[in-house]
């Protein structure tokens, strides 16, 4: 059976929103009791709208965020009993914008050395040759060691930032929307680096993007988000050739692919995505939903696991239609 | 009476800069049909979207336009003062930004807004005004229209708001809309509702549509002819069907190649890519633009500037020397 | 990987397009060139003053400048009321100014930095305090404060650095609460967090050098803030005590005999307005060049 890297049990993150001085407090639930299992090797690719949770969620699994409530564990261990540095040597990110995630200041050299300055290695001679081995690695030439930022395209910054994250030799990768911030050139580039260090590494990614092209190209499971909550998971080609969630299939045929004889779909879905604050009653989705029910405006629907497909949502309730 | 638009010739955009002129955009010819959709497609930094300001005259005032001819529906609006200017982008050219935010005024709800655009361009009573927006909102598919009117745009959602601009675009039923990637900054599901909207809307008002977009899927879905660019030049032009099943110019095959397509690419199969990187326009250019990174480049490449041509006047044209025959083979190397 | 060298090639340029354009930027042109020379003149001031400025030679009292008919080259700028010779005076007044302004400025900077700092970067409760003490340090009148600290202390050099020290601080924590506000929402901060860094690696590496760019900018206004503060103390009795040559007391010390010898206070008056200016100058042309919507 393969190593379970991270196992995350009703996991939730609320944020209290003050709504001005008179008008009191309120929660927003930006994760809402999420069970997610990523085993060693995997790409699990977690996808969704904006305002979805998926990026709270990410960075909760990064320990960047405590959790209000439910578990992480992270190989076995729970999130928060581990200790600093092992969380960094563990589990890294990826940002989106490569030009908001490198240190203007910092030479590029120096921004790959940091991982391995903060676990205390103290020899500069062999800081420097595994900055330049992982420059290489990620496709970056030595000279640009004592190059700023600046002087680099967006493609060379994403490169650093995986230097960055891969330098210490973690095991799971967060990459939030690795690729969204490139030109179509440049994303193909990433892409391929991202596939081949996750073989050389045996590497576990986490991906988040709402790239649904991206996302079939690269993940092996993926991760429905809606509103707080995983509304349905299956591995890629299953999702893709069998989405059993209302909202997924509306997300997949929202997929643009280029092909000049299609027409633009119609995915059915109302206009607006709902209030995190005010969340609908029941199950979040029926406001948007074609299919939706009456029992879906009041009751939260449970979830049903067949085999590794889980999927929430009334129309697979047992003795439904 | 012709079907033309928007008809353009020969439009160049320098940039003065400090360490020499950059040459933006770089002899653009464009046209485009009543009902027709043209997509100028590229990566950032190729003009696209200073092509699009230059249209509308609302380049930076450090950028120096020059252009030959710029019609719109016949008649030149070249020598146009800003005041005319501004009355021909409010009445015959519509124009959609990517951040509906900031051609939103924050203080002004959004029934204010359009009631004014309609008073200014429009030779309307205050009721009637106000009746046209509430119809022009339930238009774009905005419920509750009503209640819209009395709302300010930071109360509304992404979607919404471009919904609310695409509304206010159309008030005074414009000849033409230049849109500059109206849906980059929206989720993928209201992406396809904006641009379903935008295309049931040219049909029914008979308009021309520049769409200007980096997302190749957007184009392949929306174009009726499309216009690649590429460091400032338009290097490929054709139908969407043309450019998406037989693409000519090196770079727009490069192009299609790095996407990956579900059901098409292989899983975790390497994707193509595009070696090297954009030249630099700053200053003299000789040559094509696409030799530092392209497959097929020989010396002859570099020597002299490359025309945009149609060997087989089949309304596709293409800015290489090489001919068909070769590029085909450039796809197998 | 050759879509690195024209880029590298383009980035080389970029200090020299910065030195391009300090030079190219006539305010901070000028400001530097004034600044540089009221420095040089007060680190230099035994040297280069013709005579001692505390020297009183009652017999030649009131002595006008050079320029006068009645004026000598023996005291350039004349002398004041005690005789004294007035250059001298102006020479070792810089010092003054400029001790005042750079120490007043150096202590509300610290206190300025730190809080606005804290403030940004950790939020919540510790940025309704700052906040707090934002508000309340700008509820007070500098100058009504200043008066009466000093006329309960007692006026000194000391005295009116700290004093101007603990009360011009709030430019300084309202600029750097933003700037830290801002540099703390980009990715590297976050990704310094996920890579295991301290809270203060992050302050010191990640954040500062991201900041001192308008530290600089504010520091410059500052300095001329504190400037003129001390002038005015000083003119009013307050400030800096005879017979130490600041500037606003040698207005002060004019001002009685404004109508028959003007020059009194016009000279210190210009010197006072150059100075001031030019720092004024040389911290706007810092902050055009510094901007961001200036780069490219």
């Amino acid at each position: 059976m393969a190593e379970l890297m991270i196992d995350a049990r009703d996991v939730t993150c609320s944020f209290t929103i003050s709504r001005g001085m008179f008008r009191g407090k309120q929660q927003l639930k930006a994760v809402n009791g999420v069970d997610l299992t990523v085993e060693r090797g995997e790409v699990l690719a977690l996808v969704g709208e904006s305002g979805c949770g998926k990026t709270t969620l990410a960075k909760m699994l990064l320990g960047l965020l405590p959790q209000t409530s439910g578990t992480v564990e992270l190989c076995g261990q729970p999130i928060n009993d581990v200790p600093r540095l092992e969380l960094a040597r563990t589990i890294q990110p990826i940002f989106q914008d490569p030009y908001s995630s490198l240190n203007p200041r910092k030479t590029i050299g120096s921004i790959i050395a940091l991982p391995m300055k903060v676990q205390g290695i103290a020899d500069q001679d062999s800081m420097r040759r595994r900055a330049e081995e992982t420059m290489d690695m990620v496709g970056l030439p030595p000279r640009l060691y004592n190059a700023f930022p600046n002087q680099l395209s967006g493609g060379q910054r994403q490169r650093v930032a995986i230097a960055r994250a891969l330098v210490n030799r973690p095991q799971i990768v967060v990459c939030d929307e690795p690729t969204s911030a490139l030109d179509v050139s440049v994303q193909s580039q990433i892409l391929n680096l991202l596939n081949d260090l996750r073989d050389e590494l045996n590497l576990t990614y986490i991906i988040i993007s709402h790239n649904l092209a991206v996302v079939e190209h690269i993940a092996t499971r993926v991760a429905v988000m809606y509103l707080g909550r995983i509304v349905e998971i299956a591995d890629t080609d299953t999702l893709f050739k069998d989405p059993q969630h209302p909202y997924t299939r509306a997300l997949l045929d929202s997929v643009l692919t280029p092909d000049p004889n299609m027409d633009i779909p119609n995915n059915q879905l109302g206009a607006s995505y709902p209030n995190p604050i005010d969340p609908p009653t029941g199950c979040s989705f029926h406001p948007r939903c074609v299919n939706a029910m009456p029992r879906c405006a009041t009751v939260a629907p449970n979830g049903k696991a067949d085999g590794g497909h889980y999927v929430e949502c009334h129309l697979y309730d047992d003795g439904a239609n | 009476m012709s079907n033309r638009v928007l008809d353009v010739e020969n439009l160049t955009v320098d940039i003065p800069l400090a360490t020499g002129i950059l040459h933006a955009v770089d002899g653009v010819n464009l046209h485009v049909d009543r009902g027709e959709t043209l997509c100028i497609v590229g990566e950032s930094g190729c003009g696209k979207s200073l092509t699009s300001l230059a249209l509308m005259d609302l380049l930076p005032t450090k950028a120096v336009r020059k252009i030959e001819k710029l019609e719109l529906s016949g008649t030149s609006i070249l020598g146009y003062s800003e005041r005319e200017m501004s009355d021909v982008r409010g009445n015959k050219m519509g124009m959609i930004f990517q951040e509906p935010m900031t051609s939103l005024n924050p203080a002004f709800t959004i029934g204010n807004q359009m009631i004014e655009t309609l008073l200014r361009h429009r030779n309307l009573s205050n009721d009637a005004a106000r009746d046209l927006a509430k119809l022009m909102l339930e238009k774009v598919g905005i419920t509750a229209a009503e209640q819209r009117l009395g709302q300010y745009p930071h109360q509304l959602s992404g979607g919404l708001r471009q919904r609310v601009m695409i509304a206010m675009t159309l008030l005074c039923e414009p000849e033409l809309i230049i849109a500059d990637e109206p849906t980059t900054a929206l989720d993928v599901t209201i992406q396809a509702q904006i641009l379903l909207l935008l295309k049931e809307l040219q049909n029914e008002f008979d308009m021309g549509l520049v769409l200007i977009t980096h997302d190749l899927g957007v184009v392949a879905r929306i174009a009726t002819r499309v216009a690649v660019m590429y460091a400032g030049q338009i290097v490929e032009e054709g139908t969407a069907k043309q450019i998406f099943e037989n693409p000519l110019h090196p770079y727009t095959r490069g192009l299609m190649r790095c996407i990956p397509v579900p059901g098409k690419t292989k899983r975790g199969a390497p994707l193509g890519s595009i070696p090297g990187m954009v030249p630099s326009l700053i200053g003299d250019f000789t040559g094509c633009r696409f030799a530092d990174r392209c497959e097929l480049t020989s010396d002859i490449c570099r020597q002299s500037d490359v025309s945009l041509r149609d060997p087989n006047v089949k309304a596709q044209a293409y800015r290489c020397i090489h001919g068909i025959e070769m590029l085909a083979k450039g796809e197998v190397a | 990987m050759s879509e690195i060298d024209s880029e590298v090639l383009e980035s080389q340029t970029k200090s020299s397009a910065f030195r391009r354009r300090i030079l190219g930027h006539q305010g901070v042109m000028i400001g530097a060139a004034i600044v540089l020379a009221a420095v040089l003149i007060a680190l230099s001031a035994p040297f280069i003053a013709p005579h001692d400025p505390y020297y009183q030679d009652l017999l030649n009292r009131l002595v006008p400048p050079v320029w006068d008919s009645r004026g000598s080259w023996e005291h350039i700028l004349g002398t004041d009321h005690l005789g004294r010779d007035y250059l001298s005076r102006l020479i070792y007044g810089a010092r003054i100014s400029l001790l005042i302004g750079v120490g007043a400025a150096l202590i509300s900077g610290l206190i300025g930095t730190v809080l606005g700092v804290a403030a940004g970067y950790f939020g919540g409760r510790v940025d309704m305090v700052v906040t707090f003490m934002i508000t309340v340090r700008l509820s007070m009148p500098v100058v009504l404060v200043a008066l009466a600290v000093v006329a309960i202390v007692g006026g000194s050099l000391q005295v009116v650095i700290m004093v101007l020290g603990f009360l011009l601080w709030d430019r300084f924590a309202v600029v750097m609460r933003s700037s830290t506000l801002q540099i703390r929402s980009m990715d590297y901060v976050a990704a310094a967090q996920a890579v295991g860094c301290s809270t203060t690696r992050i302050l010191t590496t990640e954040i500062m050098p991201n900041v001192v760019n308008n530290l600089i900018v504010i520091a410059t206004l500052e300095i001329a803030h504190a400037i003129i503060l001390e002038a005015a103390l000083s003119f009013l009795g307050l400030g800096v005590q005879p017979p130490l040559p600041s500037w606003g007391l040698m207005v002060s010390e004019g001002k009685d005999m404004m109508l028959f010898e003007p020059w009194l206070i016009t000279i210190p008056g210009v010197a006072l307005f150059l100075l001031v200016l030019a720092i004024n100058l040389l911290g706007d042309g810092a902050r055009d060049i510094t901007a961001p919507e200036n780069r490219n």
